[in-house]
């Protein structure tokens, strides 16, 4: 086991324009919690579970505890009733460990129970969303095929009418938690080419769930593939109130919201490991953020992360209005993915040799961020949402 | 078993150290207030598992103005069943001390716990007066407590070892390393904290004894002068002539 940096993490935050007033009380209690629950449970095993990529499933239990799974669900279906700054800032600091454990929240949060809470009907909401919501039950969400990712509207999964069933083909691939989830959130088209979105549950005959290897990021979220064999779905496991790519759309908005927190997390990390290696690191007699390269490295970093959070918090001001726009999300997820993974790579650089080793974390949160930047929704394809929505010409086509 | 747990909070120890007003007052602007970390991860965690094992209640208390309050809510977070504020400002040990004796006077708490100290101030002296006005015994730097019936064996650590001692409720005992473990909230207890009773008390008029002349940041740390081997008479005049030691 990589034992040097357990009991390390001394990440402290930076608040450059006291971002933190804008909080409520509340909030930073939130914060301090699960930043104290990062610090004490994910830091000093995450790297080890990277190197070795297997997901550490022992810290289900414990995000469960600290409200990472549902936070904006309501209590009494085993969420935690929270606004949507609440929901960001929990990703941001369970990021700040580590990126595929903040997929895990993620998709829990914001791909199985939102959709279940919102296009389910009352008795789909009480059969799965208080077991996920403690974590007894893991879910995933079945979207990406492997013909179609940024274009999911001309997937090829589908079911049937068997009359008391639903049958079941096709197969989904690159679904974070697959390996081990008990429910998937699967989107399949009807006979009439119409998306609908599906509850599949672990032992319904003909499901697998492959686990994809040899990533070199995410390495410590488990990915897998989703194949349906003629599965048989009871009928009371339709969503019955999401019709079209609108409604995985609408989970998509959700946990894009949560990204653009989420990655400053990363950069937050990656920004105070640098800062502090350059006033430790002494070359040609002084240390290494004495020369002004460095400090225009440092600047902007804090720059851009202190741009992000007002970003962050003014879409998650909108969110809980209930105004936000797809568009506007997309912006704020682009921007602030595209902000770690620079802030990740700059800080490697700060770091030199060490920097990529396991000693740090930066590595692995420059590796992971390929994958965020390129999942739920790729860069570009937000960028394309962005010029839609200031032209008003769609350019996907 | 009814226990009191004195609380305040304390800059981040990543706290910006500046002072304004001919350097008479700590610059507050854009410092972020922890909970004192002795009081919470030793006092108050040991006051819970007391509670969790013999019943009874726990009641925080803190002498602050209304910016303590998330500290307050972090503490009912963590556990506490209720919170005291006594709306005043901390300025000395007597005031802090006074204005909780006089809330808890006659009030029956079986054990008050407080922290060995605040990692700001470093005044060790909130106990002792605590103590002294209630008349209560007071066991300071307690590392381990355990409770039999009505009587507490207390381990302090002292120069070299420990010192092992008995006490009866009621008693007063300041709280540090090794009396219990750190625990973090649940979102549960964070939501419930949202409900729990904080009351804000009206403070008598108390008047510090003591007055702050001036606050003093210490000196820069200077650089390391590295002196290669075979130039040891250059460190002994380096240390003679400028570092003044010999
Ligand atoms: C680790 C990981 C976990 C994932 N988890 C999930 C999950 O849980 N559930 C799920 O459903 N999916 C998941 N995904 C899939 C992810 O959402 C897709 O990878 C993503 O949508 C991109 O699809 P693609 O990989 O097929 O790339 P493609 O769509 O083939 O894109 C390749 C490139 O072409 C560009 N491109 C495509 N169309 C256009 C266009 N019109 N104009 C300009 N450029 C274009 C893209 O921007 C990209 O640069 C995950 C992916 C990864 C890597």
């Amino acid at each position: 086991m990589h034992t040097k940096s357990v009991g390390q993490d001394k990440f402290q935050a930076h608040d450059h324009y006291w971002v933190d007033e804008l909080l409520t009380e509340e909030h930073r209690l939130i914060r301090e919690t699960v930043r104290a629950w990062v610090k004490r449970e994910v830091s000093p095993v995450i790297e080890d579970y990277a190197q070795r990529a297997a997901f550490p499933k022992h810290l289900i239990k414990g995000l469960a505890e600290v409200g990472a799974f549902g936070p904006t669900i309501p209590v009494q279906y085993g969420g935690q009733g929270l606004d949507y700054i609440s929901y960001g800032i929990i990703m941001q600091e369970l990021e700040r460990g580590d990126s595929g454990i903040r997929s895990t929240a993620s998709v829990q949060s914001s791909l199985v129970m939102y959709p279940i809470y919102t296009y389910g009907n009352e008795a789909q909401r009480m059969k799965y969303l208080p077991k996920l919501g403690s974590g007894e039950w893991m879910g995933s969400f079945g979207l990406t095929e492997p013909n179609h990712g940024s274009n999911p509207s001309g997937m090829t999964t589908h079911f049937e009418d068997k009359g008391d069933h639903y049958l079941l083909n096709g197969s989904k691939m690159w679904i974070s938690n697959a390996p081990f989830c008990d429910v998937a959130v699967v989107w399949a088209k009807d006979e009439a080419g119409v998306i609908r979105g599906l509850v599949v549950e672990r032992g319904m005959e003909g499901f697998t769930t492959p686990e994809t290897h040899g990533k070199w990021s995410l390495r410590a979220s488990a990915t897998g593939e989703l194949v349906f064999d003629n599965v048989r779905v009871p009928k009371e496991n339709l969503l019955p109130n999401g019709k079209g790519l609108k409604a995985p759309l609408g989970c998509l908005s959700s946990a894009r919201f949560g990204i653009a927190w989420g990655a400053i997390g990363a950069a937050m990390d990656c920004y105070d490991s640098a800062l502090r290696y350059s006033l430790e690191r002494i070359q040609f007699d002084k240390p290494i953020g004495g020369f002004q390269l460095t400090q225009k490295k440092l600047a902007e970093m804090i720059t851009e992360i202190t741009k992000a959070q007002l970003l962050a918090w003014r879409v998650g001001v909108l969110k809980n209005e209930d105004r936000a726009t797809p568009a506007q999300i997309s912006m704020a997820k682009r921007n602030n993915v595209d902000m770690a993974l620079h802030i990740a790579r700059e800080a490697r650089q700060i770091h030199g040799g060490m920097g990529i080793t396991g000693e740090y974390p930066i590595m692995r949160h420059m590796m992971n961020l390929e994958s965020v930047i390129t999942y739920e929704g790729t860069h570009d394809i937000h960028l394309l949402i962005t010029g839609m929505d200031v032209t008003g010409i769609n350019a996907f086509k | 078993m009814k226990i009191l747990v004195c609380i305040c909070q304390t800059p981040d120890t990543t706290a910006k150290i500046e002072f304004t007003n001919a350097n008479t007052q700590f610059n507050t602007s854009g410092v972020q207030y922890i909970l004192n970390p002795t009081d919470e991860w030793y006092a108050l965690v040991r006051a819970l598992e007391l509670k969790e094992q013999n019943g009874g209640s726990v009641t925080v208390v803190t002498v602050g103005k209304a910016d303590t309050e998330q500290n307050i809510r972090k503490a009912l977070a963590i556990g506490a069943d209720d919170a005291v504020r006594i709306d005043a400002n901390p300025d000395d040990a007597y005031v802090v001390g006074t204005h909780i004796a006089d809330y808890a006077a006659g009030k029956g708490y079986d054990i008050i716990f407080t922290g060995k100290e605040t990692i700001d101030y470093n005044g060790f002296s909130v106990p002792g007066v605590v103590a002294e006005l209630l008349d209560l015994p007071q066991v300071s730097l307690a590392a381990h407590l355990t409770m039999d019936g009505n009587t507490a064996t207390i381990d302090r650590e002292i120069e070299g070892g420990i010192e092992r001692v008995q006490v009866s409720t009621p008693f007063l005992v300041s709280a540090q390393k090794g009396m219990a473990e750190q625990r973090i909230a649940s979102m549960k207890g964070i939501m419930s904290a949202r409900t729990k009773p904080l009351q804000v008390v009206a403070p008598k008029d108390v008047k510090p004894l003591a007055t702050v002349a001036y606050y003093e940041l210490p000196a820069k740390r200077q650089t390391v002068k590295l002196i290669a081997p075979e130039h040891a008479a250059d460190l002994v005049r380096l240390l003679h002539e400028e570092a003044k030691v010999i």
